[in-house]
């Protein structure tokens, strides 16, 4: 099997994978991250989501392999000498979470967000730009007021 | 998912030369439908050659707009000389599935895919564009030869479109707000060759409308597709819609794309 390396959360991982092996089997299995979720098999709802040398992708739809010398921030490497992000701390305080199956992927692609769009968002743009994170439990409307409310704070 | 060999070649000709050696082998580009339809197991490649070492990837103005096929649609929606040459492309890519789809997703990819409901076969139909491979140049007309079929031979690698400017050109899609692929997409373009209007998520792949073309080339203006009855004879029924509504939402969708045609 061949060897990979890459950087994940500002340290350095190395580990064997097969061809097949995706991005978020080896986050999850590999390293023990275990949250990056899994919600689908169809590439669709962005629980796996991380980003990829600064950029939000599926870790689902993508192999390991293919991104050997990679730089990964998983949920897990958001937070500061204890502190939470602001966007995490967006989610707790607008209520924007209830299972938090979806949460790791949507606080990641509100990152990603506001890193391309800027810290201003408006209600449609935070709306258009969540269309690949779902969640069954919020209805979204504490999401949108999160993301709106750790954008400004970032 | 089968497990496969991988192959990450530095050169076309060396991606050639490995696909050419495996007969089940397959090119990868975003991977955001090999991969899934590999999971699914539709697909089981004893190969995979990941074209990302190419770094074919950008796109140049000049007297026609060349999109590199590694080119993501997320550059493709960024980039000020897509976006000042032909809007309607910008708009077209920063519209396929999710951001996190576009950060991966190539022009290559999806033309090589040719879903029956993918948003660039359309564009490439309808401003009459040109596929270069590493073999020779396709007009798009020939390229999409039907459901997830093209013209590309065993082993052929797409490397860039080359789409001719037109006057104007406008792009409107009626997104299934699931999968948000086109449950009927209609670009149209004003073009130096006359009017080009073409179809998508309609049946078994892209087509040109040549109801809605003969109705602008009388004046390109959503007013000229007013009475535009399209049949319903060749169009797709499935769960999300019949083919009478599907047919209803062509001469919709086509007026939606002039005026939003610029
Ligand atoms: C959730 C989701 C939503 C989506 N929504 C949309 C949508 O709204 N509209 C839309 O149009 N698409 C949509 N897509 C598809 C997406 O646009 C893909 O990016 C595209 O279809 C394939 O591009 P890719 O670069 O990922 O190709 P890959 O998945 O890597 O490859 C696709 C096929 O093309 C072949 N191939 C790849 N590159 C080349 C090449 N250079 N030369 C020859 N053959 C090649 C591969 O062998 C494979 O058979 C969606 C996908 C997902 C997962
Ligand atoms: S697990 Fe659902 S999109 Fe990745
Ligand atoms: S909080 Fe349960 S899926 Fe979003």
């Amino acid at each position: 099997m061949p060897a990979i390396s890459m950087k994940v959360n500002g340290e350095a991982v190395c580990g064997d994978v097969e061809g097949r092996t995706l991005m978020v089997e080896f986050i999850r299995e590999k390293l023990g991250l275990t949250g990056t979720h899994v919600g689908c098999d169809t590439s669709q709802c962005g629980a796996c989501v991380v980003l990829v040398n600064g950029k939000a992708v599926k870790a689902c739809t993508a192999l390991a392999i293919a991104h050997d010398g990679a730089e990964v921030t998983t949920v897990e490497g958001l937070a500061k000498d204890g502190k939470m992000h602001p966007m995490q701390e967006a989610f707790r305080d607008n209520h924007g979470l209830q299972c938090g199956f979806c949460t790791p992927g949507m606080v990641i692609a509100s990152i990603d967000m506001v890193n391309r769009l800027g810290k201003d968002l408006s209600e449609d743009t935070i709306r258009h730009e969540l269309e690949g994170n779902i969640c069954r439990c919020t209805g979204y409307h504490n999401i949108v007021a999160a993301v709106k409310a750790g954008a400004a704070n970032m | 998912m089968e497990n496969f060999n991988y192959h990450r070649p530095a050169s076309v000709d060396d991606a050639v030369k490995a696909a050419k050696a495996k007969p089940d082998a397959k090119y990868m580009s975003g991977g955001m439908t090999l991969i899934p339809t590999m999971k699914q197991g539709l697909a089981s490649p004893s190969d995979i050659i990941d074209l990302g070492a190419l770094k074919n990837a950008g796109v140049s103005l000049g007297s026609s707009l060349v999109i590199k096929a590694g080119t993501t649609h997320a550059e493709v929606a960024a980039s000020a000389d897509v976006k000042k040459a032909i809007p309607a492309l910008a708009g077209l890519a920063a519209n396929i599935g999710d951001p996190h789809v576009r950060h991966k997703g190539t022009i290559g990819g999806s033309i090589a895919n040719n879903d029956p409901a993918a948003d660039y076969p359309a564009a490439c139909v309808g401003l009459g564009a040109t596929i270069h491979t590493n073999a020779r140049k396709i007009a798009a007309d020939d390229f999409f030869t039907g459901m997830f079929s093209t013209a590309l031979e065993d082993g052929e690698v797409v490397t860039a479109v080359e789409f001719p400017l037109p006057k104007k050109a406008g792009y409107a899609k009626f997104p299934n707000p699931a999968s948000r692929y086109a449950m009927i997409g209609v670009f149209v373009a004003d073009t130096a060759g006359g009017v080009r209007a073409s179809v998508t998520g309609a049946g078994s792949g892209v087509f040109r409308a040549k109801d809605v073309e003969a109705a602008l080339g009388n004046g390109f203006a959503s007013a000229s597709l007013n009475g535009v009855k399209v049949s319903a004879k060749d169009i797709s029924s499935d769960l999300h819609a019949s083919a009478e509504y599907r047919a209803h939402l062509i001469t919709v969708m086509a007026k939606r794309a002039v005026d939003a045609a610029k």
